[in-house]
């Protein structure tokens, strides 16, 4: 029975995995702007999709594949920032939004026209069986899974904390006006917040896509998921949104394997919201930041 | 400017004798109408259904046509909407007075046709697969269908089971409309085979980890496990089966039946049970059999002129445009008559999907025998005795 127990948490902490990595790709573009990018699942579509063609199609070294695909999410995330965004960057901030949500179904578009509708895969970064703890199984994936999102947070947390170009870029999102004042382009900061966003969402999408497969369409549910992720943990809290992952995924497989499987998206949603009503700025969020932000 | 009047003058004699030409030498077309669902969620369906569509009517009509009259098969896009399917359907029967129908590519699209097609007194030959579409039979006077039953999927399964010895068995299936139906046939059908459900799992169209589920139905002591899904799921569901090393069998449903699914499961479809129509596995028949002759020239003239695998979808848009096609050689354009010689005539009928036994108590003509039980082997498939 405690085999059982140990395989629920496991597959929790593997879902928990895709979902915290989706999710902190929220907050870099949250942190700069304010703005929720509703088109950042398709950047994790994108990056798997983009590394399967350049891997598996092209036979491109795998190492020299993830460079590639990066920069190329990393582009797309900076023109549609340019072509998109910043025509109108004095504008609502819930126009921008939905504007995020129109460009995340012209992508979809794309992929689908470029792509098709079949799912991809490609083989896991490291080949061989699953590793058995106590009689419970884990893919060797997930475990380059969480390693690479606890990469991200160190990266993030460094970026954001000790280098100027991160701290111009905070600045843009908590006072835009006065970050102009003190010299910050801001125009240029929120650029950078798309482009990293994108790789951010890249990177995910290149990890995840063993375990989970990756087709066109799967954007939205990857988004959805990740967006609560972001918001358990609180929004812009790098850690947070990890931990909100998992614990969204445990939660997910333990009411899968004790209550009944057609229930854990319901039960997870609704723990999710109990957890809003009694702490709005989430688990890890801080209720001062809160009441900066524009909404 | 006068040379412009004699190519003028030129093009209207052109056209005026050609016109005059097509008169005499081709009788009048016989027109057909066909509703896919080329685009939108099902466009999976639509798309090689149309091309199939296509590719018969240009077949048919460069060996001469039906007795001499060219085949138009007019193909409406239904974009998987019953509304659409609606207005498409009224659009052929009153402007283009087609003497018979077939598709759409969806279950709900062709219940929507039902009344329509009855009060119109004309045959509609649907490419989807639920058991509503032509049952009750005697209120799907004028409706067929070519896609083999779920039902019957699942009887082959069971069937298989029962000579294998196996009693207890976990169902996984996905909360989409072909999961609802699979997991209603299988809990239906269970009890007529002495076999027991002792798990009951869904999942989500996007899901990207089935462990939890599959470990809960081995712990039921479940002797093996059924996965009825579409899409990457089936594949999700495999990989994690081999990974779990559940140590009882896999069987899938009848969506399992592309190479595209061996080769995204790669060495964890190894063993994995499934009940297929025959034209994924042509190749493997023995040369009398009678489906095996009409599943090559398919696959070989599709695949040369789209590049891709037709699919068992393609297949089901072949046996509709076939079946039509000979009622129209044996009687002629009468829609009555149309629809007497399907019901009556289509009696051991070899097509894509199985051997086709058409009678007035089963407008399907299909049963388990459609199915061969097919199991991954050195990523290929193997038919198993």
């Amino acid at each position: 029975m405690l085999t059982v127990l140990l395989q629920f948490l496991l597959s929790g902490i593997t879902v928990g995995s895709i979902y915290a990595l989706v999710g902190l790709g929220f907050n870099i573009i949250y942190n700069a702007t304010s703005i929720i990018n509703l088109a950042q699942g398709e950047f994790v579509v994108m990056g798997g999709l983009i590394m399967w063609f350049f891997s598996q199609s092209m036979q491109i070294p795998f190492f020299l594949s993830i460079v590639l695909t990066i920069l190329v999410v990393g582009l797309i995330g900076l023109i549609m920032e340019r072509l998109t965004i910043n025509p109108l960057k004095n504008s609502d901030l819930l126009l921008m939004i939905m504007i995020t949500v129109a460009v995340s179904i012209v992508f979809r578009g794309l992929l689908m026209y470029k792509f098709g509708k079949d799912p991809y895969n490609y083989p896991p970064f490291s080949e061989g069986e699953p590793f058995i703890i106590f009689g419970a199984v884990i893919q060797q994936q997930v475990l380059w899974v969480l390693f690479i999102a606890l990469s991200c947070i160190g990266l993030i947390f460094f970026f954001f904390n000790r280098t100027m170009i991160g701290k111009a870029m905070s600045a843009c999102a908590v006072n835009p006006t006065a970050a102009k004042l003190v010299g910050i382009n801001v125009s240029r900061m929120i650029m950078l917040s798309f482009f990293l966003s994108a790789i951010l969402g890249a990177i995910g999408g290149i990890a995840i896509t063993p375990i989970s497969l990756m087709e066109y369409d799967k954007g939205p549910a990857l988004a959805v998921k990740g967006f609560c992720a972001a918001i358990m943990g609180g929004l812009g809290n790098g850690m947070g949104a990890v931990l909100g992952g998992f614990i969204i995924g445990v939660l997910e497989t333990l009411t899968a394997g004790y209550i009944h499987s057609g229930f854990k998206d319901a039960v997870a949603l609704v723990i999710l919201l109990t957890i809003l009503f009694f702490k709005p700025a989430g688990l890890f969020g801080n209720k001062s930041t809160l009441t900066v932000r524009k909404f | 400017m006068k040379e412009g009047k004699v190519f003028k003058l030129f093009l209207t004699l052109a056209l005026s004798l050609s016109l005059f030409a097509g008169k005499v030498i081709a009788k009048e077309p016989y027109k057909i109408g066909a509703i896919f669902s080329v685009t939108g969620a099902a466009s999976f369906l639509g798309e090689p259904e149309k091309n199939t569509a296509i590719m018969l009517m240009d077949q048919i009509n460069k060996a001469g046509g039906i007795n001499g009259h060219p085949l138009e098969i007019i193909i409406e896009d239904s974009k998987s909407q019953e509304s659409d399917a609606v207005l498409a359907a009224k659009k052929l029967l009153e402007k283009d007075n087609v003497l018979a129908i077939v598709g759409p590519s969806t279950t709900g699209e062709s219940m929507a046709l039902v009344p329509i097609m009855n009060s119109a007194k004309t045959t509609l030959v649907s490419c989807a697969a639920g058991y509503g579409i032509t049952n009750p039979v005697e209120e799907r006077y004028w409706i067929f269908k070519t896609p083999q039953y779920d039902l019957s999927a699942v009887q082959a399964i069971y069937n298989h089971m029962k000579k294998k010895g196996i009693k207890k068995v976990g169902i996984i299936t996905i909360s989409t409309g072909f999961g609802d139906a699979g997991r209603k046939a299988l809990l239906d059908e269970a009890p007529k085979f002495g076999i027991t459900i002792v798990a009951d799992e869904r999942y989500g169209p996007k899901d990207s980890d089935m462990t939890t589920q599959l470990t809960k139905i081995k712990a039921t002591g479940a002797e093996a496990v059924i996965n009825w899904s579409v899409g990457p799921g089936q594949v999700v569901v495999t990989k994690n089966w081999h990974d779990l090393k559940l140590g009882i069998p896999l069987y899938q449903s009848h969506g399992w039946g592309s190479k595209k699914n061996i080769e995204l499961a790669g060495k964890a479809a190894e063993g994995v049970i499934a009940p297929l129509g025959r034209l994924v596995v042509w190749d493997k028949l023995p040369d009398n059999h009678p489906q095996k002759a009409l599943l090559k020239k398919y696959e070989t003239d599709y695949k040369e002129r789209f590049k891709s695998e037709p699919g068992t979808f393609g297949g089901h848009a072949y046996d509709a445009v076939m079946m039509v096609v000979e009622a129209l050689k044996k009687v002629g354009p009468d829609k009555a008559k149309i629809r007497d010689y399907i019901e009556n005539n289509i009696k051991n009928w070899p097509g894509t999907g199985g051997i086709f036994n058409m009678s007035p108590k089963d407008h399907c003509g299909l049963d388990m025998t459609a199915f061969e039980m097919v199991v991954v082997k050195n990523g290929d498939w193997e038919i198993l005795k």
